[in-house]
C-alpha cells in the first residue's frame, strides 16, 4: 500500500482542487432557466398580531411574479420539531405549529411574514418596501425568568404558558442527590450564562426549489448537512410530496456547525412556490437575514452545585438550567438541552448521584437549536467551571482534584443512563501536562508579569457523547427518526468503485477519507474509489453528517458493505482459482489460495462480475454492489484534557490567548491531518465563544447584534497557533472502525479551559474576589469584575 | 443601465449594469465566475476578495462601474492554463489550509496580495494581513502556516498533526 493511502494516511484533499481554484458549485453558484428570486419580508418587531398585509402595490411592480402570505400556507403543514421530549411528570412538551410563513401574529425579529417573488432579487426587493404592514405591537418576552412568571404575555397564544417542559433526571434519584448535599462536608455552588451564539458559517443559507411539470416532480436544491431529512420532513410532513417525486440536493456546503441540519420554513416556501408557479425560485440569504433566521444555538442559564465529602471525593452534582428554545421549536432543539446535555454531567467523575433539572422556555427571540457540539458545550462548561472553583475553595490544585475523581473503570455507567465504553483520563492528562509544558508555565508567568500582564493557566476535561445514535435508545428518548446511516458499495467492471453515503461533508473532507478506508480493507489505491454524497436521487437514505457521526456510523455502514463486496468476491476469486474459499485471501489488492502462488488480481474478480463466463452462476448473482444500513448500538465517547494560557492587560481587561494545547482520545483515526484541523477549527469557535462572540436581545427583543459590525467573530489576529495531540487512543468497542468521531471536540472542550484561565490570572493578580466571570469574557466585563 | 468593460483574468469582457450592481455579483451573476463569494453584508468576511488594478479589493464594497477599464483578477485565474495551482493554492492544500473551502478565494487573493508586498511576512503580520478575512471552519491555523510556508519560510517548527 502507499503511503499516502489507506487508514492512518493524510494524503492531500480531493476537494482543495475546486475550492482552490473557485470550481466548487455551492447552492447559490446554481442557476436554473427561467429562476426567479424570493425576498422575504420578515419582522422588524419581536412580538406583534398581524391585522393586514396589503400587497396590492408591490404587486403593481415591476418583475414581481407573485406575493405570498399566511394564508397561502393554509392547509400546509406546520414545520415539524424532529424531537418530543416527556416532561418531569410524564406529559408531552407542549409544541406549538409553526407555520412557513407567518400566520396570525410575529412571533420574532426575523419571522417571515411575506414573500415577494419577482424576476430579479433587486426586483422583489423594491417591491418589499411598497408592502404595508398593520401589525399591532405587542409585550416582547425575552428574558426566560420573565417569560415563565404568572401572567407573562405568551408566546403562543393557545399554549398553557411559555414553559415548553420542565424535565427532570434521573427524577427517581432526586432525594438522594438532595440528602448528599444536606450530608457533604463541602458545597460549591456556581451560577453561569453559556452564551447565545450564532453559528454563522462562512456560506449563508441557499434554497432553489424547482418543478417539473411533465412528470410532477419537485427538486430542492439546499445548503443542508442532511438532504435526506429534509426530504422526509419536508415532503411528508410539511408539503405533501411522497418521497418518489421529491428530490433534494445539497451540493458543495460551506461550513454548517449544526445550524444547516435544521429543516426550515424557507427550504419549504422555494419548494411550493416552484409548484404554485411553473419555474424555479431561488433564495439567498443576506448575512443580515442569516442572523435573524437562522437558527442560534446555546442560551443557557444555569446554576450548578457540587457535593464533596471531607476527602474531597465528589459525592453529587444538582443542576438546574433554563434553556431558551426561542419562539417555535426546531427541528433538534428540545433534545439538546435534554439528552445531549444532561447524560453528559457525570463528565469524567465518579460522581455517584446526579439530578438534572431543565426548564425550556419560548422566547420572542429567533429558534434554537444544535450548534458544535449541541449540549455537550454546556454541560462540559457548566462541571469543569464548577470543579474548578470547587479546586480553588478547597485548596487543591485543580489538576489534582479533576485526576482524584477520575473514572478509571470501564465500561462504565454513570448515574446519568449513558454508559462510557472506554476511556483513559489520566493517561490524557498525563499527554496534556507534557505537550502544553505545565511545568514551565511559573516562569511564562513571571516573564508576562516583567512586561506588566497578568498570565493564567486553566486547564479542563471533557467527556462527549457522539456518533449520533443508537435508533432504538432515542426512539424511546422522543426522536421521531432512526439514527443509523448508509452505504453503497458499487465496484465497477474494470476495479474503479463508487461510494454512496448517506453522510454529508460540509467541510470535514469525506471524499478524501471514507477511500481510505475501503481502500485499507481492499489493499487498493484510494485513487480507485471515489465517494458520491448529497443527492436523495443517488444515496441510500443517510441522516446526514453532525454529531460527530459521520465515520463512526456511516464509516461503519460503509464498513459492512465493503465486507459483503469482499465476501462475494471471495467466492468469484475461490471460483476461478479452483480453491475452497476458506483457503482464499485478499491481500495488497490479490486474491491467493492460502500456501500457493495461485492468484487473480482484483481486476480480474471485478471483471468476472460483470462478465460472468467463469463464473458461479448458480451459486451466486452477477455485479458486485452492496448495501448496508448500520445503526450504533451506543453513542461513542471521545474524551480529552485542555490548557489554555491567557495574558490579560490590567488597565484594559483585554484578554489574549497566548497558549492553546489539546490532548484528545478519539479512538482510531483515519485521516491525521483531518482531525486536527478539525479540532483546530472546534477551538477556534471555543475561543470565539468564550472571549468574542454573543447574540444580545434588548428588553423588547431587538436584536441588537445582527451583522459582523456587531458580532464579534474571531479572526486570526485573535487566536494563537495550537497544540494539538490525539497519540492517546482508546478505540471504541462496538464499531468496526474503533473510531469515536472528533469534529466537535474542540468546541467543547476549549471555552472552560479559557475561562478558568482569565480567573486564575486575575486571581494570580490579587483578586481573589473574582471566582467567575460570565462569558463573553470582554475586557469590559474584565475590567469590571477588578474593580469589584 | 450602464454598460461597463472590463479585463477580468486577461480576458476582455463587457456587460450591462445598474449604477447599484456591485462587482462581486457582476462576476458571479453575469460573468458566471461564481468562485468569488459572499458571505456578509457589511464589508468584514472577505470571501469577496479579488485584485483590482493590483490591489487586492473586496469586491461586494465596490460598484461594477467603478471597475469599468479595470484589470481584475479573481481566484479562478490563480492557477496555471494547464491547472496547476500557483505557490499560494499549493501550500494551502500541502498543509490543510482550508476545509468547507467557502472563505478560501478570499484567503487565498488576500495571501498573494500580502506576499506582494510583503515577501517573508512574520506570523504576527500575517494575522493582521488577515483581519479582514473571516474562516469559521480551521481557527486560522493552518491558513497561518501555509502563507508562511508559500513565502518559503520554514513552518517545520509550527504543530503539525
Amino acid at each position: 500500500m502507499p503511503k499516502d493511502s489507506g487508514i492512518g494516511a493524510s494524503p492531500k484533499r480531493r476537494e482543495d482542487i475546486r475550492f482552490l481554484t473557485g470550481t466548487g458549485q455551492y447552492t447559490d453558484d446554481i442557476n436554473i432557466h427561467g429562476q426567479a428570486h424570493v425576498y422575504f419580508l420578515r419582522s422588524d418587531m419581536a412580538h406583534g398580531k398581524i391585522n393586514s398585509i396589503d400587497t396590492a402595490a408591490a404587486a403593481a411592480m415591476p418583475g414581481v411574479v407573485r406575493i405570498f402570505t399566511g394564508a397561502d400556507f393554509e392547509g400546509i403543514g406546520s414545520i415539524p420539531c424532529g424531537w418530543q421530549v416527556t416532561d418531569k411528570h410524564g406529559n408531552p412538551m407542549q409544541e406549538p405549529a409553526h407555520p412557513v410563513l407567518a400566520q396570525g401574529k410575529v412571533r420574532h425579529v426575523g419571522d417571515p411574514i411575506a414573500a415577494i417573488v419577482a424576476e430579479t432579487l433587486e426586483q422583489a426587493r423594491d417591491a418589499a418596501e411598497a408592502i404595508d404592514l398593520d401589525i399591532t405591537e405587542l409585550p416582547a418576552v425575552v428574558d426566560m425568568k420573565q417569560a415563565l412568571e404568572p401572567g407573562a404575555t405568551k408566546v403562543h397564544d393557545d399554549l398553557d404558558s411559555n414553559l415548553c417542559y420542565d424535565w427532570g433526571f434521573v427524577e427517581e434519584n432526586r432525594d438522594a442527590v438532595n440528602k448528599a448535599f444536606e450530608e457533604a462536608a463541602h458545597v460549591t455552588t456556581l451560577e453561569l450564562v453559556n452564551n447565545r451564539l450564532v453559528a454563522n458559517p462562512m456560506e449563508p443559507r441557499v434554497a432553489v426549489g424547482d418543478y417539473n411539470r411533465a412528470n410532477d416532480e419537485s427538486t430542492l436544491f439546499t445548503t443542508s448537512q442532511n438532504p435526506h431529512v429534509i426530504r422526509l420532513l419536508m415532503g411528508a410532513f410539511v408539503l405533501g410530496i411522497p418521497e418518489h417525486k421529491l428530490r433534494v440536493v445539497a451540493p458543495d456546503v460551506g461550513g454548517g456547525f449544526g445550524t444547516k441540519i435544521f429543516h426550515y420554513a424557507e427550504e419549504a416556501f422555494c419548494t411550493f412556490a416552484a409548484r404554485q408557479l411553473n419555474r424555479a425560485v431561488k433564495w439567498t440569504s443576506s448575512r443580515s437575514e442569516a442572523f435573524m433566521s437562522d437558527a442560534h444555538g446555546r442560551d443557557h442559564v444555569t446554576k450548578i452545585e457540587l457535593a464533596l465529602d471531607a476527602d474531597n471525593n465528589f459525592q453529587a452534582i444538582r443542576t438546574e438550567t433554563y434553556a431558551n428554545m426561542g419562539a417555535y421549536l426546531s427541528t433538534f432543539a428540545p433534545s439538546v438541552p435534554t439528552w445531549l446535555h444532561g447524560t453528559l454531567m457525570a463528565g469524567n467523575y465518579k460522581t455517584p448521584l446526579i439530578y438534572v433539572n431543565v426548564k425550556a422556555v419560548f422566547t420572542n427571540t429567533v429558534p434554537v437549536d444544535a450548534y458544535r457540539g449541541a449540549g455537550r458545550p454546556e454541560a462540559t462548561y457548566q462541571l469543569e467551571r464548577l470543579v474548578d472553583k470547587a479546586a480553588r475553595e478547597l485548596g487543591v490544585d485543580p489538576i489534582a482534584l479533576r485526576r482524584q475523581n477520575f473514572i478509571t473503570q470501564f465500561p462504565y455507567a454513570t448515574p446519568v443512563a449513558v454508559e462510557y465504553d472506554t476511556g483513559d483520563y489520566v493517561a490524557t492528562m498525563d499527554k496534556l501536562e507534557e505537550i502544553a509544558d505545565l511545568s514551565g508555565f511559573e516562569a511564562r508567568r513571571k516573564e508576562s508579569e516583567a512586561r506588566g500582564k497578568l498570565r493564567g493557566l486553566g486547564v479542563n476535561c471533557y467527556i462527549e457523547a457522539c456518533g449520533i445514535a443508537p435508533s432504538n435508545l432515542v426512539g424511546q428518548l422522543g426522536a421521531r427518526a432512526g439514527l443509523y446511516d448508509a452505504a453503497t458499495v458499487r465496484v465497477n467492471a474494470t476495479g474503479s468503485i463508487s461510494v454512496m453515503v448517506g453522510a454529508h461533508s460540509h467541510g470535514q473532507g469525506h471524499e478524501t477519507a471514507f477511500p481510505q478506508v475501503v481502500a485499507d480493507m481492499l489493499g487498493i489505491d484510494d485513487s480507485m474509489i471515489e465517494i458520491v454524497h448529497g443527492d436523495s436521487s443517488k444515496i441510500p437514505f443517510g441522516m446526514g453528517t453532525y454529531g460527530s457521526r459521520s465515520l463512526a456510523v456511516c464509516g461503519s455502514a460503509m464498513v459492512r458493505a465493503t465486507e459483503k463486496i469482499i465476501n462475494k468476491a471471495k467466492k468469484i476469486a475461490s471460483h476461478m482459482l479452483e480453491a475452497s474459499e476458506a483457503d482464499i485471501e485478499l491481500k495488497d489488492g490479490q486474491f491467493t489460495v492460502k500456501g500457493t502462488d495461485k492468484s487473480c488480481a482484483w481486476g480480474d474478480v471485478t471483471l468476472a462480475a460483470y462478465v460472468p463466463h467463469n463464473y458461479p452462476l448458480e451459486d451466486i448473482e452477477p455485479g458486485l454492489e452492496e448495501t448496508a444500513f448500520y445503526d450504533p448500538s451506543n453513542f461513542t465517547y471521545p474524551s480529552g484534557a485542555y490548557a489554555c494560557e491567557v495574558e490579560v492587560d490590567p488597565e484594559t481587561g483585554k484578554v489574549t490567548v497566548e497558549r492553546f494545547s489539546a490532548a484528545d482520545d478519539f479512538g482510531n483515526i483515519v485521516n491525521p491531518m483531518i482531525v486536527t484541523g478539525q479540532v483546530h477549527g472546534g477551538v477556534g469557535q471555543g475561543i470565539g465563544q468564550a472571549l468574542l462572540e454573543n447574540c444580545v436581545y434588548d428588553e423588547n427583543g431587538q436584536l441588537l447584534s445582527a451583522s459582523y459590525m456587531d458580532y464579534a467573530m474571531p479572526r486570526a489576529s485573535d487566536v494563537p497557533f495550537y497544540t494539538v495531540d490525539h497519540s492517546c487512543q482508546t478505540p471504541c468497542t462496538h464499531n468496526p472502525l474503533g473510531v469515536k468521531g472528533c469534529g466537535e471536540a474542540g468546541a467543547i472542550g476549549s471555552p472552560p479551559a479559557v475561562v478558568n484561565a482569565v480567573v486564575d490570572a486575575l486571581q494570580s493578580g490579587g483578586h481573589t474576589h473574582v471566582t467567575h466571570i460570565d462569558m463573553p469574557v470582554s475586557p469590559q466585563r474584565v475590567w469590571a469584575a477588578m474593580q469589584g | 443601465m450602464t454598460k461597463i468593460t472590463m479585463t477580468v483574468n486577461g480576458k476582455s469582457v463587457s456587460g450591462d449594469v445598474e449604477g447599484r450592481t456591485l462587482l462581486v455579483d457582476f462576476l458571479r451573476k453575469d460573468l458566471r465566475l461564481t468562485g468569488t463569494h459572499v458571505g456578509c453584508d457589511t464589508s468584514q468576511c472577505g470571501a469577496c476578495t479579488v485584485h483590482v488594478d493590483g490591489v487586492a479589493v473586496k469586491s461586494c464594497t465596490m460598484f461594477a462601474a467603478e471597475a469599468d477599464g479595470a484589470d481584475v483578477a479573481t481566484i479562478e485565474g490563480q492557477a496555471a492554463p494547464d491547472g496547476t495551482l500557483n505557490a499560494i493554492q499549493a501550500a494551502f492544500q500541502e498543509h490543510h489550509g482550508l476545509q468547507c473551502g467557502y472563505c478560501t478565494p478570499g484567503m487565498v487573493m488576500a495571501a498573494a496580495d500580502l506576499l506582494k508586498n510583503n515577501p517573508k511576512p512574520t506570523e504576527a503580520e500575517v494575522r493582521h494581513h488577515l483581519e479582514g478575512n473571516i474562516c469559521r471552519c480551521t481557527g486560522y491555523h493552518n491558513i497561518v502556516k501555509a502563507i508562511l510556508a508559500a513565502s518559503g519560510q520554514d513552518v517545520s517548527q509550527i504543530a503539525a498533526e
